[in-house]
């Protein structure tokens, strides 16, 4: 791209009127080729493209190197990087004290498929309106290469030897959960998890990622699910996916009729899947369910949209919240008045 | 009666039940019968940790002094619970009064007490209820010839039901029912041959009847509370829920309608912590309340708080640890624990309620303080105060507006940015006070975002390993808890003419050194008693250790936490210092405290 070109793409503003630049953060400190930085690009691509402002945004991390890349994109929003296993509690808290902010997690499986499993799938199962990215390359690396709980099973490191365990699948667990939203996705694969994070920033309710995201360092071994080779030799999208935002002119061109199927999320916007050789309804709990064991079965890095649901009542609707954030309230609005002292005082005995 | 003298308004009743059977209700309509005659009344659960079946005791003292604390012996035992009756028979003072079934065997009792034999089977066969309810109304017996023992308006009892059962006729005049049948009963059949007697009296101007998780809920919600997140624990667990219960009827926004308090009941502790301190960070007047097991999990979640410097509160309703210990049972053994809670350097900032309606002040002035601050405030309460019915001088409104603390919004960062010269970091102490301002998310200003973290970070919250800013970061967060005096409830002194003991105490362990301090000067043994209400310590704490030679620490503990604490925090004094702590899980008594002192004292 010649200079010019790359200035003008650079310069480009989006319909709130910022940059590319108003969504990065600073430079990464992971290792170079780590997954985890392809996919820091892409939640800053498809912030740029689906126009939010970043002070309307917040992140949340828990512990490891997924965790550390909150850092790098959106250096404007607010950021909390909590405890290990431990984000999705604080991202609760957090959330409640203004609903009108679109939050985005970041975690790995070394944090939300151990100690963090249980918080993982409680908030699932609340079902609180947010991005839950799960940076997923089955090992520790800030401890130098651990096995996690989502490495493969006879999987040999060298200092670890063999894993003899079978590994957690975050998007199952999700789905058990009863997530309204589960994605799996392959950090090789940028277009795909751009499309996958834009889904879930439009979806109301949790929008669970699993990202498989190599460790270049410590876990890209050929055979193993969690490596550059084994993704690109064994990844079976679902079908190729796009998001059309709400209110978009929706342009299929690409998309041949009779073989895409569009799921309109909750805004109005809609994500479409063109069809590959499987025939796969991501609406079908079973059928996703199904999908994710024979996946397992067949040794497949199964990519895409596993399961939504736009119309799952979310965290917030079981609470009458007042459209004003919560944490804009005057004393007046939270502490009752004067009046109502004496009342309590005749209330106790 | 014969010519024996009259016991008026002085005396102690153990209720013996079996839990599970509804007994709560027939103790606390005595006890509230009692308090709307004026006399200042006390009472004690001691209870299982059980559902259902085994023994259960509810202590219930009457003292026209207004002396609180829990007694060690009875003068007046309703046994309802055969499998224990040699037990209570034990703890009767001479001519002190039994009242049990007449079916129950009585082949050991003392010759020193009066026995009424109460026909609780026949009474309530007569009363025509469901066999169902026969187990909850045979409690109504007791009420009713306790009542005429005592010399209960029957009157009051009928209050005290209507008041238990929100009204509901059916419910009060079933049970009153029994209540009128047994005293009716009482009076024909039995002669008064004891001296205990209630008589009415202005004792009680100006309170109310409360437990301490109530009144700290109730402060909460005054404070502004706007998230709560809990797990369920004894004995903390009916805090949260008289959140739930009064939360809908006191915090409705007055325009819209809507809530302005969010409560979410978490998986576990680690999850509760998390929650609240998410809102706490947020911008939300934030808490959680639980006891000691879920103080331990709570713990690294609350030193990521004080080093990243979120408000939040955090009630510790104590029960005896360590481990599960005596989930039911009463204990002040959490200071040391809160006071260093989580692993590196650390201060909490500690309340310590000495009277239920300091729970209710302490509710809301937490609030105030963990926002100030910037920090988490643990308050310590227990077993004792919070779930045991309690007389309180009446809630007061809070005599001051709520106080937000250093938070910046879109105006106020603006105008700050150019008295800063462009420059606001959020760790940042421009005020000198060791208090930064702090920005909420939802703050649109593009200056406003900051990254937070439990890591090492610069005045602008930037991650950094340099020693030097560990180290500049690290002490003017420790200047805070310098300069916090100001903010936080003083100790309370009560000085006595001739002094020459001084007495620390705090919480639960009040009233029995309030009673023990009476008669210890009876005895000759004059002190000066300052009650802590707040951690860190400063100058009046150090100034009562170097005005008095000798200071008992008396605490509801094994170790003498508050005492070690003492020693830690002004060793100079620590020679001083006598260990007065004892653990038993019962609330402790004054004659424990006066014997113990006694003790030390005359040697």
């Amino acid at each position: 791209m010649d200079q010019s070109l790359l200035n003008q793409v650079q310069n480009a503003v989006n319909k709130v009127g910022l940059t590319r630049n108003d969504y990065r953060g600073a430079s990464s400190t992971l290792c170079q080729g780590c997954g985890h930085n392809g996919i820091a690009a892409q939640i800053v691509a498809a912030c740029y493209e689906m126009n939010l402002v970043p002070e309307k945004v917040v992140k949340f991390s828990g512990i490891g190197c997924s965790s550390k890349s909150p850092t790098y994109f959106l250096g404007r929003s607010f950021s909390f990087n909590g405890l290990h296993g431990r984000m999705p509690s604080l991202a609760l808290g957090a959330l409640f004290a203004d609903h009108t902010l679109k939050g985005i997690g970041l975690s790995g499986d070394g944090d939300s498929a151990s100690i963090g499993l249980g918080q993982f799938k409680h908030l699932v199962r609340r079902n609180l309106p947010m991005v839950y990215i799960v940076e997923n390359n089955g090992v520790y690396g800030l401890t130098k290469g651990q096995f996690s709980a989502t490495a493969d099973k006879g999987l040999s490191l060298k200092k670890q030897g063999t894993n003899p365990y079978l590994p957690v699948d975050i998007a199952m667990e999700a789905l058990v959960a009863n997530a309204s939203f589960v994605a799996r996705s392959f950090a090789g694969d940028p277009k795909q998890v751009k499309e996958l994070i834009k889904a879930a920033i439009a979806h109301t309710g949790i929008a669970v990622i699993d990202i498989i995201s190599p460790c270049v360092t410590f876990g890209n071994h050929e055979e193993s699910m969690h490596s550059y080779t084994f993704g690109k030799e064994h990844e079976e999208p679902l079908h190729e996916i796009s998001f059309v935002p709400a209110r978009d002119e929706i342009t299929v061109e690409d998309f041949e009729e009779g073989t895409t199927r569009d799921v309109t999320l909750h805004d109005g916007s809609q994500v479409v899947l063109k069809k590959l050789e499987k025939d796969y309804d991501p609406t079908s709990r079973w059928d996703a369910l199904r999908m994710l064991e024979q996946a397992q079965e067949n040794n497949w890095l199964v990519t895409g949209l596993i399961y939504v649901n736009p119309n799952q009542p979310t965290m917030y609707d079981m609470y009458n919240l007042p459209d004003i954030p919560l944490n804009r309230m005057t004393e007046k609005q939270i502490r009752p008045p004067k009046d109502t002292m004496q009342q309590v005082n005749d209330m106790m005995f | 009666m014969g010519n024996q003298k009259s016991i008026v308004n002085d005396f102690c009743i153990t209720f013996s039940t079996v839990n599970g059977s509804g007994s709560a209700t027939a103790n606390t309509t005595i006890m509230r019968a009692l308090f709307r005659m004026g006399i200042p009344v006390s009472a004690k659960n001691i209870f299982p940790s059980n559902i259902q079946g085994q023994p259960t005791w509810f202590t219930l003292r009457a003292n026209k002094n207004g002396y609180l604390a829990r007694v060690e012996k009875d003068d007046i035992v309703v046994a309802m619970n055969p499998t224990t009756l040699a037990h209570e028979i034990k703890f009767l003072n001479s001519g002190g009064v039994l009242l049990l079934p007449d079916d129950f065997k009585t082949d050991e009792i003392r010759e020193d007490i009066v026995v009424y034999k109460m026909p609780v089977k026949k009474l309530v066969r007569e009363a025509e209820v469901l066999p169902s309810l026969r187990d909850y109304i045979s409690n109504m017996v007791y009420v009713g010839v306790l009542a005429w023992v005592l010399g209960i308006d029957i009157e009051l009892i009928r209050q005290a039901l209507n008041f238990h059962f929100k009204g509901k006729q059916k419910a009060v005049e079933s049970n009153f029912n029994v209540v009128v049948a047994a005293f009716n009963w009482a009076h024909e059949n039995l002669e008064k041959r004891d001296p205990y007697t209630a008589e009415k009296m202005n004792g009680v101007d100006g309170y109310i009847m409360a437990d301490g998780n109530t009144a700290a809920a109730l402060g909460s919600i005054y404070g502004g509370v706007q998230f709560v997140a809990w797990y369920p624990i004894t004995p903390a667990t009916s805090l949260a829920e008289s959140l739930n219960e009064y939360v809908p009827m006191l915090r409705k926004d007055p325009d819209t309608g809507k809530d302005t308090c969010v409560i979410v009941q978490s998986e576990d502790e680690l999850a509760a912590i998390g929650m609240a301190i998410g809102a706490g960070w947020g911008g939300l007047r934030s808490m959680t309340s639980t006891s000691g097991p879920g103080l331990s999990l709570m713990s690294e979640y609350i030193g990521l708080a004080y080093f990243a410097e979120v408000p939040v509160v955090i009630w510790d309703v104590q029960r005896v640890g360590p481990s599960t210990g005596m989930p039911t049972r009463t204990a002040q053994g959490d200071l040391t624990m809160v006071n260093f809670i989580s692993h590196g350097d650390k201060q909490m900032v500690i309340l310590i309620p000495g009277s239920i309606n300091e729970h209710f002040e302490f509710g809301w002035k937490a609030f105030d303080i963990a926002e100030r601050l910037q920090t988490p405030v643990v308050v310590l309460s227990d077993l004792d105060f919070g779930m045991n019915p309690w007389i309180t001088k009446k809630f007061e409104y809070p005599d001051r507006p709520i106080d937000r603390g250093k938070v910046l919004w879109e105006e106020d960062l603006k105008k700050k940015m150019e008295e800063w010269n462009g420059k606001w970091g959020r760790y940042l102490d421009v005020d000198g006070d060791g208090i930064p301002y702090r920005t909420l998310p939802g703050n649109q200003d593009i200056h406003a975002g900051y990254f937070t973290r439990g890591t090492s970070h610069d005045e602008y919250a930037r991650y950094t390993e340099a020693p030097e800013i560990w180290e500049r970061v690290f002490d003017r967060i420790d200047k805070k808890f310098k300069k916090a005096q100001p903010f936080l409830p003083e100790q309370v002194l009560n000085k006595m003419d001739g002094a020459t003991i001084g007495i620390i105490s705090s919480g639960s362990a009040d009233p029995a050194v309030v009673e023990a301090r009476d008669i210890l000067a009876e005895k000759g043994i004059r002190s000066d008693y300052l009650r802590i209400r707040s951690l860190p310590f400063f100058n009046d704490v150090k100034e009562f250790l170097a005005s008095h030679e000798r200071i008992y620490v008396v605490e509801v503990n094994r170790d003498g936490q508050l005492r070690q604490l003492l020693n830690v925090y002004f060793p100079e004094y620590g020679s001083r210092l006598v260990k007065a702590a004892h653990l038993d899980g019962l609330p402790l008594s004054a004659q424990w405290v006066v014997d113990h002192i006694t003790r030390v004292e005359e040697v």
